[in-house]
């Protein structure tokens, strides 16, 4: 009887944590000064939009907060190895791949700051917002293939989520919903090591969280999620396949959330210094600013003045941000529905007047 | 033109608009070549093909997190849920998402989905396949909540639910699915969803329902006119919004109202038009108000499922119970 299926995960990685080369096979784009430094800039401007939004929230001047620190590589190589067309699903501290799709680093501080309005963002008006129930957005963006598949449009859903959110239903449901129909979907699993409190291995036996495609009929592929030339090559790879109709992948993208969850967390009480410690070695601008200098492509001179840049462009974010009104009261009635039903619009009108006493 | 029954205006109404909208599509368990447990999608499959009539999985998640996206991305997908039983595992999809995308996004995307539930009890069913409960999605800002209750209606407001750009939820009641045969024009002509229809004018008690009991309502009115009382009867058919300025009118002539739903007593739909006639029509009313319902329990098993459901008996009763106030 001949039955049975073996597989196995492959692991992507070009630079290592020292950022040595470890595969010479390098993709095009980190050949190329002007590539491979832009990535190096974008990695650099979210985490000094990161450390403002903090900042922000502990002086009280923007609500719960979802750091992005350490995610920079995923975040960016996301969304570098899109194109505008495609859709993404993102989570909610996906920040670094919606910048490089138009979405202003004002419209993040105007959704934690408890404005609806940051939704309706600067970046593709088809990609979906924020997602904080965990793992729904995943279907969405399966939702969105099949569209494009139905439509015959050249276009990607890409949908990411977290450790955690790969034990959601939804996630499963989602692979499984991109194998049946043969999608083009592409789901990153940003695996952080911790979803709040609970660590990787609580969340699964399953030996990868790539893996988990496997029984969805899904290519699999982890990746050093640190490594922002993998990760970029990586989801070029997923998109191009979904793109020419060879179906869904799903990628794991190893990294390490050096933040608390949020800001009302505290890691503290569940990890240890030591392991963070650890992480900060393996942490993704550090290592490609090696290899930069390295190749003679980046100088602290340089660094200096793309940092003074960075901050400039946030200071003058965040100053559009604070000065931005609030919405009038009625805005919580005027998006519910295409046309307002009369039993909404009588409450509008009860709290306009309610207002204007 | 032939007679047809209302689930057979459904399907009328799906078929109407997968031929004038490119972007509707069907998708749901068994909806392909099996038409549909309850076969609404018979047919559908051969004129429309597998890319518009789409089997999906059997995940229930699945089936309302694809829509989502799908209605995100400008198509307008009728998802049918199997059964009542079977659909809170879509329910995260409906409230977390469907009911909030245009809000959330400031109108950037929007959600225009139906979700088909066949809904209730009275078929002799297995367990979980009897449940109604509207009363979950009427509280949930951003969703229209509808029940036809006849041919002619389901087919009306059918047309408007997969027409609206909005979420719609459409409960049917599957006991009355081929209760009886009207004729129903397919004229394309949709029906409002913010209206209630008057079924039997009357002008001594107003008996508000919806749904599969406005067949024992309609059965409860004949009833009180051999005894000599003229009873309104109003089915609601879109629950969310309410059409309460039609309810009040009926209450201003009669002063008296009995409302009948399946679903449990407690916080079930019949206490919001409860509430709106304390609110709006006290001094309309020389009755206090009567609720005839399912009771706080869950609808039993077959054998006893009609001792649980709304009886002309007990609407009568109740009816006359507002009567003997003067």
């Amino acid at each position: 009887m001949d039955s049975g299926v073996r597989f196995e995960i492959d692991y992507l990685q070009y630079l290592d944590a020292e950022g040595r080369v470890v595969n010479p096979d390098l993709p095009d784009f980190a050949k190329d000064r002007g590539q491979l430094t832009g990535l190096y800039k974008d990695m650099l401007k979210v985490r000094c939009f990161d450390t403002k939004a903090v900042a922000l929230q502990r002086t009280g001047k923007l609500g719960t907060y979802a750091s992005s620190l350490g995610h920079e590589a995923t975040h960016i190589g996301i969304g570098s190895g899109m194109q505008l067309d495609d859709v993404l699903a993102p989570s909610y501290r996906e920040y670094g791949a919606q910048f490089v799709r138009g979405v202003k680093p004002r419209e993040v501080l105007l959704y934690w700051g408890g404005d609806e309005r940051g939704n309706d963002f600067s970046g593709p008006a088809h990609d979906f917002a924020w997602c904080v129930p965990i793992g729904t957005q995943c279907l969405h963006a399966a939702g969105a293939a099949l569209a494009f598949k139905l439509r015959k449009e050249p276009r990607v859903a890409v949908a990411c989520v977290g450790d955690g959110g790969s034990s959601k239903t939804d996630t499963n449901a989602a692979i499984n919903a991109a194998g049946a129909y043969g999608l083009p979907f592409v789901l990153c699993i940003i695996n952080n090591q911790w979803a709040i409190s609970v660590p990787r291995n609580a969340q699964t036996g399953a030996q990868t969280l790539a893996q988990k495609g496997v029984a969805g009929g899904l290519e699999c592929l982890q990746v050093d999620g640190n490594d922002i030339i993998a990760v970029k090559a990586a989801v070029e790879y997923a998109v191009k396949r979904a793109r020419h109709g060879h179906g869904g992948t799903v990628l794991e993208l190893v990294t390490y959330r050096l933040g608390d969850h949020t800001t009302a967390d505290d890691a503290r009480r569940y990890r240890d210094d030591e392991q963070v410690k650890q992480a900060w070695q393996r942490e993704p601008i550090k290592r490609l600013k090696h290899y930069l200098m390295l190749q003679g492509w980046w100088d602290e001179d340089l660094e200096a003045a793309w940092i003074a840049e960075c901050n400039a462009w946030v200071d003058a974010e965040v100053d559009a941000y604070l000065a931005t009104p609030v919405q009038p009261v009625e805005a919580m009635f005027d998006y519910l529905y295409a046309e307002p039903p009369h039993d909404v619009a009588e409450q509008r009108a009860q709290v306009l007047a309610l207002e204007k006493r | 033109m032939a007679a047809i029954t209302l689930i057979e205006a459904l399907t009328q109404a799906m078929a109407h608009e997968l031929r004038t909208d490119a972007n509707v599509l069907v998708l749901g368990e068994d909806v392909g070549v099996n038409g549909g447990v309850f076969r609404a999608t018979s047919g559908l499959i051969q004129e429309f093909g597998p890319e518009r009539i789409i089997d999906t999985p059997l995940d229930e998640t699945t089936i309302a997190g694809l829509s989502v996206g799908l209605a995100a991305q400008g198509m307008k997908p009728i998802a049918e849920a199997q059964f009542d039983g079977f659909m809170y595992p879509m329910v995260d999809h409906i409230i977390c998402h469907a009911a909030r995308m245009r809000h959330r996004t400031r109108g950037r995307l929007s959600c225009p989905m139906v979700l088909r539930i066949p809904w209730g009890g009275g078929i002799r069913a297995p367990e979980h396949h009897s449940e109604a409960n509207e009363a979950i999605f009427t509280n949930v800002p951003g969703l229209r909540v509808v029940m036809p209750s006849s041919p002619q209606r389901a087919y009306g407001l059918l047309l408007a639910a997969i027409r609206d750009p909005d979420p719609v939820v459409f409960f049917e009641p599957k006991r009355i699915y081929r209760q009886y045969k009207e004729e129903v024009p397919d004229d394309g002509e949709a029906l409002p969803l913010d209206v209630c229809f008057v079924l039997r004018d009357g002008g001594d008690v107003t008996l508000v329902t919806w749904g599969a009991q406005v067949k024992e309502t309609l059965e409860a009115a004949d009833a009180l006119a051999k005894e000599g009382i003229s009873a309104e009867v109003i089915d609601v058919a879109t629950l969310k919004p309410l059409d309460f300025d039609t309810i009040h009118e009926s209450v201003k002539k009669t002063g008296r109202c009995v409302i009948v739903h399946e679903a449990p007593r407690t916080a079930g739909f019949g206490a919001e038009v409860a509430a709106q006639l304390a609110e709006k029509a006290m001094f309309d009313l020389v009755a206090p108000v009567e609720r005839v319902t399912g009771y706080d329990t869950h609808i039993p098993l077959f054998r006893l499922e009609m001792k649980y459901l709304p009886s002309v008996d007990r609407i009568v009763t109740a009816a006359k119970r507002t009567l003997a106030v003067s």
